[in-house]
């Protein structure tokens, strides 16, 4: 049913900042300041009306959120000073807890799939590795391929001490502490997700 | 009073090195015969004012004239216990305007005869003025009569009575208290935080104006008639059986608003296709009989909506914003809220919302307690299987058309002023003012009808759109609250407390003789020779605030207290036989006459400039400010209101000898800045009939010129004067220099 | 001798992508009398997207490890970041602690088990805003014995040192600070649109081809502004402008070969720092239009 609260209220409940989504008053200004404004279907505002109409799955599988640069253009300018930003990045988040997001979808997978990955697993970012994870995630072919059309600036960063040549790197000291503070974390998360 | 004038030039700001000080005191002597000339190098100082003040309290003089910057520069310096005092403006619109480098002859010369030339206007004109007598009467009253006892009537009441003053309350029904009674709460304008609806307050109001033993409350009645002028109105009122006559001061018309009938909104919006479609004044009923459910079966109606701009913002219904819909729809949508809790589901379609002032709180809270906007309109409406209302919503965000089931649709509907007016620029015939017109509030026994002139194309009775809140284009009457516009609670407030004090303003002025606005304080009122009226009823026509009646020949009866001392008449009457003690047709000709003309073969030509002293001498003096200069051959005299205009000064300038004539004056049409209305748009009419009087002196029409000047146009001004200026120089000079 | 928390961040670790940023930041505080001490065993940030895979607890959670680190070494002093994101995200994490008690409690939940605390009371300042506040614009100006006079320069503030916290209460639309800075050393700060313009961020590693055309606009802008080099403090901006020139001048049809370099870099030669102390060594697009004051 057009604008049935459900799913409206699942949003202002469960996703971050999401309980600011109401308090839009549709001017427009972060429609216009976006800097991927060319590129997103359906902009901030427009993706807070949906949510107001009840849309569930347009919004969650929407590819919009994961456009976000995080350049906080809107936040800044908005006249309501919602935390559009973070709203945007809680939809995403959102999408991703209820398995809605286009698992292809390229920005979720640098997210969700290397960069975190790549982050947890020592502590800190490895950047080599990132970029061989983030090339090769498609497979050897097309890895190479974009590894090679990025070859000279790689060999610059190289020859200028920017880039590590050996891909691997250690764990932080404390990786034990630190790996079981992020399992408590997201713990905690995923009871602040479902909550009723 | 026998005139003693004294003139004092000031000689500071730089005057007394650019001008001939001694051919300045020589013409104001042995010129203008002034017995008393002094000078003094910084006349707005302690010692120049004590040099005037002394000579008044010698007895010296009583009349004085004030040579040195603009009226508008050092008044209260130059504020003396006097009747006549004139201000010759040598800085602001001679020095400070002219371009004169050092040494050059040819500019300083022409700077002289400039500041020569104004001395003269100032001395012929103090020589013309007379000391005006006030208008007084002393049957006068000064209670104020409030039409109207809803939140505006009983506040203005209210106040007028705090004040101290009487007021005598009318209310057409058996309560006093207007559409507040029907409320449940009210929205929290004047409650912070404001974000909560907020207790009706308009029982204690009520009880509050009834006890008040000021006031006078007369219900189930009428006005049936409004004979006279502020201090003298007299007053019937009607009830069922008796009339009663009685005596006011002022008037304050409260008598708010009714709905736009919703029976003639499109049919899109459903109105009368279910018992479930209702508007907000019957919701808010509903609401207070504690019946929020539907109209159909008695469910209750937990997921209302409301369509707001239900038929307002269109111009093929009501073209203007109701200015408070927006915000008690919010109301409504909390009533719900806090009826249903999480069942509740409301649901606002908007074009635009509209919450000025601190009413954005309550916008937020409406959103944050769960109320859903949504911009767009309501397409159709029809019925859904479960006995509710479907609404099909085209939403601009969604770009769709959604369908929306709710229990309750509900259309927020506009206000409309329930004063009659009419269009000022046609007054209605003498003898069709009919005396009991039912739609009529007053029912002014006015020669111009017995309506209050709207404001524009709007059908509201305001008078200007900037500088005049609460009145009305009929002196001594003020209207406040939604018969003056559409507005909210707080705003109703304000406008009836600041429209008792108007009418407090009104009936002390009054008292005093004086006039009310705009020319506030001035003792001076029209009046003409009866010996040379033809009736031709100019005056009474033109008077662009009805102050003028007329006896059954067509003389005009001049009603002092009703005059806001604009001069439109003066300027209207072809005999030039209505004048004012201190302003005249006659003044400004004399005025105009003693410029000195060069000889054509000086190549000096002279252009007359009338300007406004509303806007246009402001506009000028800001010139001066900024040092932008101007053709040394202008000369300015100023008008109190291009409504005094009158085609004799154009042909006397052009006798004279004048090159051309540059007339400056407010801007007229719908959106006027006249501060008298109809002033500056009356001047151009007789304009046009100007080329006549130059044919007949066989001079090219171009001559003259009326263009409009806002107070702001310092920076346009100087370009619009070179180019009349310019214009002039390519035409040959007058032809009747030195005649 | 002013001394701060230190957080370096990923980027300025040794070998990594803004060691030029890092090497140079390090000159540029011994020049000016100014002590770092890095906090002991940090871990990264989570920078701006850290949403997604972690969500707002486990994101949050990093950064209050550094915070609980830092205050355990070096007590309450001031935390320094150089890195935009990471200043962001440290402060960000900060205010949410600080003001939300939901978060508090459940970020020392985590924290615990780590076997550590923290309940707030780092202030997060960034690099530039000590070198302002704490010195001020006439002790920068006074440590200048090479003007760069002539040098043409576009300062390129970027998103996150401007929003949503800004840098000593400058202007969003058009922050200031830079172009002082910049004017600081003797060069010219040419007239710059884009300087708050987004170069993609993150968004250059997933879809490169939606961020290439944001950043050669800002590029193309201060080609056409005249600019000999651009100037920026954030380390994403740095490698998105100069590592992907060459990528852009393939795909877009350019023709860009302009330096892009730290403010701090800047300083470092203009107070008589040398090229190596300045890391102008490490630029990937040789920074030619500096030689002449090395
Ligand atoms: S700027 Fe803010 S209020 Fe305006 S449309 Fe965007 S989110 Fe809504
Ligand atoms: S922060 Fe994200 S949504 Fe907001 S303007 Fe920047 S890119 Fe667009
Ligand atoms: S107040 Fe709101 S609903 Fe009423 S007319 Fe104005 S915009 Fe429309
Ligand atoms: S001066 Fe003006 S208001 Fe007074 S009677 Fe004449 S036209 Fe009317
Ligand atoms: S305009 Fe003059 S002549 Fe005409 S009616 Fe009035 S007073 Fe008489």
């Amino acid at each position: 049913m057009a604008y049935d609260l459900t799913f409206a209220k699942d949003v202002y409940k469960k996703s971050e900042m999401g309980h600011w989504i109401k308090m839009c008053m549709q001017c427009g200004v972060c429609a216009g300041s976006c800097p991927l404004r060319a590129h997103w279907q359906h902009s901030p505002r427009q993706l807070f009306q949906m949510v107001r109409a009840g849309k569930r799955d347009e919004v969650l599988k929407s590819s919009d959120m994961w456009m976000c640069t995080s350049c906080y253009n809107c936040i800044v300018r908005c006249p309501r000073n919602l935390p559009i930003t973070h709203i945007i990045h809680g939809l995403a988040r959102y999408a991703e807890t209820e398995k809605m997001t286009d698992p292809m979808q390229p920005t979720r997978r640098f997210a969700v799939e290397v960069f975190w990955k790549n982050i947890t697993a020592t502590g800190r970012v490895g950047e080599a590795m990132l970029t061989m994870r983030l090339y090769f995630q498609d497979g050897i072919g097309s890895g190479i391929q974009k590894a090679l059309e990025m070859k000279d600036s790689a060999l610059g960063m190289l020859k200028t001490r920017r880039l590590n040549p050996i891909p691997f790197r250690g764990k932080i000291k404390g990786y034990d502490g630190f790996a079981k503070m992020l399992a408590k974390a997201a713990e905690l998360e995923s009871k602040l997700e479902n909550k009723e | 009073m026998e005139k003693k004038i004294g003139c004092y030039i000031c000689t500071g700001c730089g005057l007394g090195e650019a001008l001939d000080l001694k051919a300045l005191k020589a013409i104001a002597t042995k010129e203008q015969k002034i017995p008393v000339v002094k000078d003094h190098a910084l006349l707005c100082g302690a010692e120049g004012v004590g040099l005037i003040q002394k000579d008044l309290t010698d007895g010296v003089v009583n009349s004085v004239i004030i040579a040195a910057c603009s009226h508008r520069e050092k008044s209260a310096e130059f504020r003396f216990d006097i009747d006549l005092l004139e201000r010759v403006d040598l800085r602001d619109k001679c020095l400070w305007l002219l371009d004169v480098k050092e040494g050059d002859e040819t500019a300083e010369e022409d700077r002289q005869m400039m500041a020569e030339d104004y001395l003269r206007l100032g001395c012929v004109k103090m020589k013309k003025m007379n000391v005006p007598d006030p208008f007084l009467h002393s049957d006068g009253s000064k209670d104020v009569l409030v039409v109207g006892g809803g939140l505006a009537g009983l506040t203005a009441a209210r106040d007028v009575a705090k004040a101290g003053y009487n007021a005598v309350l009318v209310e057409k029904s058996a309560l006093l208290g207007g559409k507040l009674n029907d409320m449940l709460k009210v929205t929290p304008d004047n409650k912070p935080p404001y974000r909560d609806v907020a207790e009706n307050f308009i029982g204690a109001l009520v009880s509050e104006v009834e006890g008040d033993n000021r006031i006078k409350i007369f219900k189930n009645s009428v006005v049936t008639k409004t004979v006279g002028q502020p201090g003298q109105f007299d007053i019937t009122i009607k009830n069922d059986t008796v009339s009663k006559e009685l005596r006011v001061g002022s008037i304050v018309v409260t008598t708010g608003f009714t709905l736009y009938d919703p029976t003639k909104l499109p049919g899109s919006l459903g109105y009368g296709s279910s018992p479930d479609v209702v508007t907000s004044a019957e919701f808010e009923r509903m609401a207070k009989a504690g019946q929020i459910v539907r109209k159909s079966d008695g469910q209750p109606a937990k997921r209302v909506a409301f369509a707001l701009c239900a038929g307002q913002r269109d111009p093929a219904h009501l073209d203007y914003c109701s200015g408070a819909c927006c915000i008690y729809s919010m109301k409504q949508a909390m009533y719900v809220i806090d009826q249903y809790g999480q069942d509740a589901s409301t649901y606002l379609i908007y074009q635009e919302i509209r919450t000025p002032g601190q009413m954005e709180d309550f916008y937020r809270a409406a959103q944050d307690k769960g109320a859903v906007f949504i911009k767009g309109d309501v397409t159709q409406v029809g019925s859904n299987n479960k006995g509710g209302v479907a609404v099909k919503v085209n939403d601009h965000l969604i770009r769709n058309q959604e369908t929306l089931d709710v229990d309750l649709l509900v259309l927020a509907t506009g206000m409309i002023s329930t004063v009659d007016t009419q269009d000022p620029n046609v007054p209605s015939p003498v003898g069709s003012a009919r005396d009991e017109l039912p739609g009529s509030v007053l029912n002014l026994q006015y020669r111009q009808g017995p309506s209050l002139p709207q404001l524009g194309t709007s059908a509201f009775p305001d008078s200007h759109f900037i500088c005049f809140p609460y009145e009305t284009r009929r002196t001594g009457i003020y209207v406040a609250g939604p018969a003056r516009r559409p507005m909210g609670i707080a705003a109703t407030m304000t406008d009836a407390s600041g429209a008792a004090l108007k009418a407090i303003q009104a009936v002390e002025a009054v008292a005093r003789g004086v006039a009310v606005h705009p020319r506030s304080g001035d003792l001076s009122f029209p009046s003409y020779r009866p010996e040379g009226c033809t009736q031709c009823k100019r005056c009474t026509e033109e008077c662009p605030f009805g102050a003028i009646n007329e006896d059954d020949k067509g003389n005009p009866l001049f009603n002092p207290a009703r005059c806001r001392r604009c001069s439109t008449c003066m300027g209207a009457c072809p005999q030039k036989i209505i004048s004012f003690a201190n302003y005249s047709v006659d003044m400004i000709s004399a005025m105009l006459k003693e410029v000195e003309i060069p000889e054509e073969d000086e190549e000096k030509p002279r252009i007359l400039v009338f300007a406004c002293t509303n806007d246009a001498v402001p506009a000028l003096d800001m010139m001066g400010r900024l040092r932008s200069p101007i053709s040394p051959y202008i000369r300015i005299i100023p008008l109190r209101c291009m409504g005094s205009l009158s085609l004799v000064w154009i042909a006397d300038a052009m006798s004279k000898g004048f090159d051309g004539v540059l007339l400056m004056g407010c801007r007229h049409g719908d959106d006027y800045q006249c501060h008298n209305v109809r002033g500056s748009a009356l001047a151009e009419i007789r304009l046009s009939k100007v080329s006549e009087t130059l044919q007949r002196l066989k001079l090219e029409s171009n001559r003259v010129k009326m263009v409009e000047v806002n107070i702001m146009d310092a920076d346009t001004l100087p370009g619009v004067i070179s180019d009349f200026v310019e214009q002039i120089g390519n035409l040959n000079p007058n032809p009747y220099k030195g005649f | 001798m002013k001394e701060y928390t230190f957080f370096p961040g990923c980027s300025s670790e040794h070998n990594a992508s803004a060691a030029n940023m890092e090497n140079s930041v390090q000159a540029m505080c011994r020049l000016l009398g100014i002590k770092l001490n890095e906090i002991d065993d940090w871990n990264c940030c989570s920078a701006s997207i850290g949403y997604a895979g972690g969500g707002q607890l486990p994101r949050m959670a990093l950064s209050a490890r550094n915070f609980a680190l830092a205050q355990k070494q070096k007590g309450n002093a001031d935390l320094v970041a150089t890195c935009a994101a990471c200043w962001l995200a440290m402060r960000e994490t900060n205010e949410r602690i600080e003001t939300d008690d939901d978060i508090k409690k459940n970020i020392n939940t985590a924290l615990a088990e780590a076997g550590l605390s923290y309940d707030g009371h780092i202030k997060t300042r960034h690099m530039v805003e000590v070198l302002i506040e704490d010195f001020g614009w006439d002790a920068l100006k006074a440590k200048v014995t090479k003007p760069l006079k002539g040098l043409k320069v576009a300062g390129y503030v970027g998103c996150q040192t401007n929003r949503p916290f800004g840098v000593c209460g400058d202007s969003y639309e058009n922050p200031t600070y830079l172009d002082q800075m910049i004017e600081a050393t003797g060069a010219t700060a040419v007239p710059f649109p884009m300087k708050v313009a987004c170069c993609g961020g993150a968004l250059m590693f997933s879809e490169p081809d939606k961020s290439c055309v944001l950043t050669k606009q800002i590029l193309q802008s201060a080609v056409d502004n005249g600019a000999d080099v651009i100037v920026t403090p954030c380390p994403v901006c740095q490698l998105n402008l100069e590592v992907y020139q060459g990528k852009i001048n393939t795909t877009l049809n350019t023709n860009f070969n302009i330096p892009i370099l730290y403010y701090s870099q800047l300083f470092v030669l203009s107070w008589g720092g040398s090229w190596q102390d300045a890391a102008l060594h490490q630029q990937v697009i040789p920074a030619e239009p500096l030689r002449r004051f090395a």
